[in-house]
């Protein structure tokens, strides 16, 4: 039984259904991509799998047991990065770390958020608000957020989507470091599909709704470690990425028909 | 920086203008005027010969302000009470309706800005007894408390709660739902979520409201201590309007707007310490 098993998920406003019978399993130390159009619902998945938000109709299952809310296991880093602005970076890290280990003093706290916040560069910021940071800045105080309280598995909403592409490109590499490191489990949203090539394992592809469902799931033929400055050097590289692009441009829109077309030809064979 | 001594600037000479026409206009007049024997009565004869103008001039002012200055605690029996024994007594009477008001109106504030159900229980409640004045409670008030003063402190009870208590609902109901996830994917308990997020997230809502409070319940504790008596800055002026003393009455105007304003400094510097930028 996989880590996480998600099955037959669907969410419905009224009628109309935004997804429908999603299914997807995430091992325990993977890394997936979810790629797919804007408003396709993949905030949605997310919401669900953190227990922020309540399926219409499907179970998810972590680690042997229902997700019915929002536990310190999963940790979230928000597609708006949801800092609290009367908070220091410092206490904004230390706000999940306090619920984490009610036991631990002020200093162990303090301490252990130090590292964290070294870990995604802010070293010098940790008095700051967050109105005094730049967008990527504020999200990499999110991300220090979720990584510092180490949960079972990590849900990121598109957490680079704001960074320029040198911070982007050192926070990937630490990503990819402490996720080898740690073998952390991570559900990652993202619209780039380099990004994607470079850090998951897996690469979910979601058809553009309504009614949108995992249309194909793709394995990452790259080797690890991958390098961001090698990958592309690997001929397989672009060959994937073809087929991912491809997949954004055209089939995305046309899977919706083609499904529908499946089923009636199976209903008409019966 | 220029423009601000140039407002500085335009601000005094304003004042002087207003100074030089009151001035002007309160000159002794020569010659006997047609006088109205009523009003030779009240005012008296002099006054009313057109000898002397019975509104105070600057200068009258002056002098009257001055004497408060020096001596501005004295306590000479009921009727006679220093300006600043008066501005006490009403600033106590505010300061304790309105703490009550806030003692009721935040934590009710904040039940019903994190309930949708009770909001709309109480809504209808709300709408009704906010538009009601302060004032029209007195006789209620003065018949159930039969204390002129406690009636007075009641008065100012009513009067500043409802725009903490709106303030508080607004502010608590309109908290950032990804700060709440936040709370929610970090399994904070309610009460740290009530203390360590929706508090300071609703503070700077909750704080105007207090501000535009501690401001309505400066203006009724004046009209609520003409109707009660006894003491207050309020009494203060109607009764020096029975004196018939101008002068005095416009030393307890002045009075009035300058506590008020140090009242509206004091809540708008509360309110800028706990205001977050985003
Ligand atoms: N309360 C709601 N009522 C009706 N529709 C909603 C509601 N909330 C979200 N939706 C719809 O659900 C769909 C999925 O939204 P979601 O935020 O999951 O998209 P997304 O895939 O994360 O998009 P993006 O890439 O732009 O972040 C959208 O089309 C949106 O219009
Ligand atoms: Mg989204």
């Amino acid at each position: 039984m996989s880590f996480l098993q998600v099955q037959g998920l669907a969410k419905r406003y009224g009628d109309a259904a935004i997804f429908d019978r999603v299914d997807f399993a995430i091992e325990q130390g993977e890394f997936v991509c979810v790629i797919g159009h804007s408003g396709c619902g993949k905030t949605t998945i997310l919401n669900i799998l953190a227990g922020l938000d309540v399926a219409s109709a499907g179970v998810v299952v972590m680690d042997g047991r229902e997700v019915c809310g929002p536990s310190l296991e999963r940790g979230v880093v928000f597609q708006g990065h949801a800092l609290m602005p009367w908070l220091s970076v410092m206490s904004n890290v230390a706000f999940g770390v306090r619920s984490r280990w009610p036991q631990w003093n002020r200093l162990q706290v303090q301490l252990h958020c130090q590292k964290y916040i070294d870990m995604v560069g802010l070293t010098g910021a940790e008095h700051k608000k967050p109105a005094q940071l730049s967008g990527g800045m504020k999200q990499r105080v999110g991300i220090a957020r979720a990584f510092a309280i180490q949960p079972k598995m990590l849900l990121l909403d598109e957490p680079f989507g704001a960074l320029d592409a040198l911070t982007r490109g050192n926070i990937q590499d630490e990503l990819v470091r402490i996720c080898a490191a740690t073998r952390q489990t991570v559900f990652m949203i993202t619209h780039d599909v380099d990004e994607a090539l470079l850090l998951a394992d897996r690469i979910l592809l979601m058809s553009t709704g309504p009614g949108a469902r995992i249309a194909e799931t793709v394995g990452n033929p790259l080797s690890k470690p991958r390098m961001r400055q090698e990958i592309h050097h690997d001929p397989r590289y672009y060959k994937v990425r073809n087929h991912l692009v491809d997949f954004l441009v055209n089939r995305s829109k046309t899977y919706q028909l083609e499904e529908y077309r499946h089923e009636a030809r199976r209903r008409r064979r019966v | 920086m220029r423009q601000q001594l140039l407002a500085g600037v335009i601000s005094v000479l304003l004042l002087g203008l207003a100074i030089g026409v009151w001035h002007l206009a309160t000159l002794p007049k020569s010659g006997a005027a047609t006088v109205d024997s009523e009003y030779a009565k009240l005012v008296g004869a002099q006054a009313a010969a057109g000898s002397k103008s019975a509104f105070p001039t600057p200068v009258d002012l002056g002098r009257k302000l001055l004497d408060h200055l020096r001596e501005p605690f004295y306590d000479r029996g009921p009727n006679d009470k220093g300006i600043g024994v008066q501005l006490a007594y009403s600033i106590a009477r505010v300061l304790l309706g309105f703490g009550l008001a806030a003692l009721v109106a935040i934590p009710v504030g904040f039940l019903i800005g994190m309930s949708p159900l009770l909001y709309r229980a109480l809504d209808p409640f709300i709408q009704v007894l906010k538009p009601i004045s302060p004032l029209a409670w007195m006789p209620l008030a003065l018949f159930t408390l039969k204390d002129s003063n406690v009636s007075a402190v009641f008065v100012i009870f009513v009067c500043s709660i409802w725009p903490m208590l709106i303030n508080t609902v607004f502010g608590v109901a309109s908290v950032r739902r990804d700060w709440l996830n936040v709370a929610r994917t970090l399994e904070v308990s309610p009460v740290r979520k009530a203390l360590a997020v929706i508090l300071p997230a609703a503070a700077p809502t909750i704080m105007t409201g207090m501000r535009i409070s501690i401001g309505i319940a400066w203006l009724v504790i004046v009209a609520a201590e003409m109707l009660v008596g006894g003491t207050g800055i309020g009494y203060f002026v109607w009764n020096e309007w029975n004196n018939l003393s101008i002068a005095n009455i416009l030393s307890g105007i002045l009075a009035i707007g300058l506590i008020g304003m140090a009242l509206d400094l004091l809540f708008s510097r509360l309110q800028k310490a706990v205001t977050y930028a985003e």
